[in-house]
């Protein structure tokens, strides 16, 4: 910038077109227009940010009048006598959301152990590529394989398994569908746990040689070793990985809808048919007549935003406090 | 009494470990599962007639996704149009000219933009394009998914440009190259395969979305011309077949599942390889 | 290599960039799922006579219909519920209703090991619907279906989970017949269903009552037929076990003509006569009064006129009955005050 601000002193502004002319090159070949075109375009990711919030607040304006703080934790969805309260979405997003980490973590976790303690490197790397395409894979064909795989075999094999073993429990309890809560969950959790992998396995991969080698010093056995140093000592960057994935399962929606029953209640029983907010706006946006039922919708919708905010914002906060502290000493 | 002990602690160790192993070989198994059903059911429905004509009325067999196909490539060209250039030259501020709070700020919001549930992008898009234009339109679709390219088209950019060393930089000024200069023609193109990755896997991703589709891009039985009309799209239209009771429709949704799954992984998997392969100075 | 490969994407660009051809009029409209299949037969078969006018519909259930043409996005809706005073107000603009087709909602079942055709009293649906009857074997069904062995599993209750038309005319049915349903529930596009589960559309209705054992769903004839799924008769109001047919639908809406005359809106759910099905609806089409682009208000007064004409013939076919003469006659005069 030295030469410029140097040419800025030599060619002051003077009257005369030709100076003119090369000044107006100069600026329109400078770094400075570099700058504010980049800076301008930064700023439009803001702008559309904003927006977004902005017109969510603004479009459930009436809703948020209408029933207040009431309809976080109201259990009607009635359309014919408005009366919309999102307990049972809330219920049924986070249901499934706690089914799916209940399967993906340990399943996860354990895989990212094989990944990064035992797998010699090459095999590593090539089964995190292909759990990495899991990742890729569009979210409407889990809901294709969850109709037309998951459902039969919740009906015909799982359901009769569980109930058959746990029956006895009030999660295990009622009718067994075929879609409902449990079959919503397992879908979630395949496609979350390529995401607990990826993570696991890389702050897995951050901790020092020296932590294994210490604890195997003093007899441990691999396992030990690594359930009992090697894991603790990554546990804020697993956390981490555990509120990415959670982030991503709250949102989802096609694959959701597709296997949840679709029905707006709160039941104990994870056979039940359940709602979720990603899938009662789907189902029913285009739809709702009058305009309280769309605020209602569009509430919902700030709502389902500010909790994948709250998770996505955590999850950012633990990987990063891996990243720079190297975890924390057991 | 130790020795039981350590019996124990070892056998532990022997059953631990191999359960480790059978997770990760349990999901890799699924991709394979995922892909075995794809191909399976839907080779068998794969045939000229789907990837050359329309949809049939209602009940009536046979038919194609000619429109729904041709739909999902003008929406992810709408979508690359308007999101790419975003994220890359916001990408560019980020690793180059960015000051400190106004970069953060800017990392800290797209990383809430990416986090935006899809169905949300949809509510956005549809008042902020389809109420204004009183439309169902390819346009609104085409926002909807550009917006979501933008995130990870900036991360790539960011990171790769990032990952060029400072000598090329140093190189350049010391021959003395305008900044801007120096980044259009030096580290841009060191960093090119992987924003160009970044940009590929981005656009993969969304071809793969339905739910910002649900009530922007809308659907349609037959061709959209232009941009301003409704449009079917390949995600839409495995949803809508394969929620409905008909059998031929059932095929139908089989053999789109592939066509898109095939698509989004050769996606993947060619610009992986090619990252991999490539040379260039990427640390990653 | 790279100047073939730019030739392609300019002759790709410019194919998928190229506007409508002149004198293309491209329609655009949404609403119930309950005529869907004699609707996409029509715009077909509309297409194929007259090229140059695309009539796209898209099926998101009667209550989309309605939504999106109160928010200007279609050009015109379908509904099987008629657009009430309320209703109405909350448009801009007068909106004139089409009736197109008689069709009937059934009780489709599907119940492993029982082929057989069921009985059903408007008792026994309200009481499943309410929750109340929770087994197939339940006395209440069982009683009028004493040949039948039924099993003593949980019955499914699937309904509609978007807003829908034929949620309506099922509902409206209930209603009339069970205050319990009145009361507790009442009838609209989207209500507060007491058990269920939910499916999209009368497609995902059918398509989840085809793959759930011990499922029941209301859904249009054409798809329990075109599905080969089993569907009930219904006992009407002269207490006779009346099965769903072009016949007896019709029936429903012999006599209405008259009323319609002055108010083209009916019900004509549990409507009297030996013969007749219960629960039958007539379906509208919402065309708004003023259309300002004239190409598309002609297009649109053409199909109206095709529809009420050749377009009659082609119903029966998918077992929708056709519209009673009387009242073809109502809606010819009608298309005149589409200006």
């Amino acid at each position: 910038m030295s030469s410029t601000s140097a040419n800025a002193v030599e060619h002051a502004p003077s009257p005369s077109p030709g100076a003119a002319r090369a000044l107006l090159r100069r600026y329109l070949d400078g770094d400075e227009v570099a700058h504010v075109i980049t800076l301008v375009f930064a700023a439009s990711i803001i702008l559309i940010t904003s927006l977004l919030v902005y017109q969510l607040w603004l479009n459930s304006a009436a809703s948020r009048h209408a029933f207040g703080w009431h309809f976080w934790i109201s259990q009607t969805w009635d359309p014919v006598f408005e009366h919309f309260g999102a307990l049972p979405f809330i219920y049924g997003t986070m249901v499934t959301s706690a089914v799916s980490l209940v399967i993906a973590l340990p399943l996860g976790l354990a895989a990212a152990i094989f990944l990064s303690e035992l797998a010699p490197r090459n095999i590593s790397d090539t089964i995190s590529f292909l759990i990495d395409l899991l990742a890729a894979v569009p979210s409407v064909i889990y809901g294709l394989l969850g109709i037309f795989v998951v459902v039969p075999l919740m009906r015909t094999t799982i359901g009769p398994a569980l109930k058959g073993a746990f029956g006895f429990l009030h999660i295990f309890s009622g009718p067994n569908y075929g879609v409902g809560f449990l079959t919503a969950g397992i879908v979630l959790a395949i496609m979350i746990v390529p995401f607990i992998i990826s993570v696991s396995r890389e702050v897995l991969l951050t901790v020092p040689r020296e932590q294994r080698e210490a604890a195997m010093g003093l007899g441990a056995t691999r396992w030990e070793a690594t359930w009992k140093v090697v894991v603790p000592w990554a546990r804020t960057g697993i956390m981490g990985s555990v509120f990415l994935a959670l982030a991503r399962a709250v949102g989802e929606t096609m694959a959701v809808t597709m296997v949840i029953g679709n029905d707006p209640k709160i039941t104990a029983s994870l056979f039940a048919p359940g709602y979720t907010i990603a899938a009662v706006i789907a189902n029913e946006f285009t739809e709702a007549t009058g305009s309280l039922y769309l605020s209602a919708l569009i509430e919902l919708g700030l709502v389902l935003f500010l909790i994948t905010f709250i998770l996505n914002g955590l999850a950012r906060l633990l990987i990063l406090a891996t990243e720079r502290g190297g975890g924390h000493p057991v | 009494m130790m020795r039981i002990r350590l019996i124990w602690r070892k056998s532990l160790n022997v059953v631990m470990l191999t359960l480790t192993g059978v997770a990760a070989f349990a999901v890799v198994s699924v991709l394979f599962m995922i892909l075995g059903y794809l191909i399976y059911n839907g080779g068998k429905s794969l045939n000229w007639a789907f990837f050359t004509q329309l949809p049939k009325p209602v009940g009536e067999t046979g038919g194609g996704m000619a429109n729904a196909i041709v739909g999902s490539m003008k929406l992810l060209v709408l979508a690359a149009l308007m999101g790419l250039p975003v994220g890359l030259i916001a990408g560019v501020y980020l690793a180059e000219f960015g000051g400190r709070t106004f970069a953060f700020i800017v990392r800290y919001t797209t990383d809430l933009l990416n986090g935006v549930p899809s169905i949300v992008m949809g509510i956005f898009a549809y008042s902020l394009v389809v109420l204004p234009m009183k439309h169902f339109s390819t346009w609104a679709g085409g926002v909807a998914l550009g917006i979501m390219v933008i995130p990870i088209t900036l991360r790539a950019t960011e990171e790769f440009l990032h990952s060029v060393p400072n000598s090329l930089r140093e190189g350049a000024m010391a021959l003395g190259a305008s900044k801007w200069k120096t980044i259009a023609t030096v580290i841009l193109p060191a960093a090119k395969g992987g924003i160009i990755t970044g940009m590929l896997l981005s656009l993969a991703r969304v071809a793969g979305e339905t739910a910002p589709l649900l009530f922007t891009a809308f659907g349609n039985q037959f061709w959209s011309p232009g941009f301003n009309q409704p449009i079917a799209s390949l995600p839409v239209m495995i949803y809508t077949y394969a929620i409905a009771p008909y059998e031929d429709w059932h095929r139908q949704a089989w053999a789109a599942g592939l066509v898109l799954l095939g698509l989004v992984l050769l996606a993947n998997v060619g610009t992986r390889l090619a990252l991999s392969r490539g040379g260039g100075s990427r640390s990653v | 290599m790279r100047k073939i490969l730019l030739g392609l994407l300019a002759v790709c660009a410019l194919a998928f960039t190229a506007p409508a051809q002149s004198g293309t009029v491209l329609l655009n409209a949404a609403g119930a799922t309950f005529p869907y299949p004699i609707y996409s037969k029509w715009f077909s078969d509309y297409h194929d006579a007259h090229s140059n006018i695309q009539i796209n519909y898209q099926s998101i259930g009667s209550g989309g219909g309605i939504r999106q043409l109160q928010a200007g996005t279609v050009d015109f809706g379908a509904s099987d519920m008629p657009l009430n005073d309320q209703l109405l107000g909350q448009f801009k603009y007068k909106v004139l209703q089409f009736p197109t087709v008689l069709g009937a909602v059934v009780p489709t079942y599907n119940i492993p090991g029982v082929s057989a055709v069921l009985k059903f009293t408007p008792k026994a649906i309200a009481d499943i619907y309410l929750g109340k009857v929770t087994k197939w074997n339940d006395p209440e069904i069982a009683s009028q279906n004493p040949g039948v062995s039924l099993p003593g599993n949980d019955i499914v209750v699937i309904h509609r989970s978007d807003g829908s038309g034929t949620t309506f005319v099922w509902t409206d049915y209930l209603s009339k017949v069970s205050p319990e349903w009145k009361d507790k529930v009442g009838s609209n596009t989207s209500v507060n269903w007491p058990v269920g589960l939910g499916g999209k559309g009368n497609e995902g209705v059918a398509g989840l009552v085809e793959q759930t054992p011990n499922a029941i769903g209301y859904v249009e004839l054409i798809y329990a037929l075109q599905n080969h799924m089993n569907y009930g008769l219904v006992q009407n109001s002269s207490g006779k076990f009346v099965k769903a047919s072009l016949a007896t639908v019709s029936d429903a809406a012999a006599g209405v003509a008259a009323k319609m005359k002055n108010d083209i809106r009916i019900s004509i759910t549990d409507a009297p006569g030996a013969e007749t099905y219960p629960i039958c609806s007539f379906t509208y089409l919402l065309i708004p009064e003023t259309i300002s682009d004239a190409t598309k208000r002609d297009a649109i007064k053409a199909f109206l006129h095709w529809m009420l004409t050749a377009g009659q013939g082609e119903v029966e076919a998918l077992n929708y009955a056709q519209l009673p003469k009387a009242v073809v006659a109502i809606e010819m005069k009608q298309i005149g005050e589409i200006k």
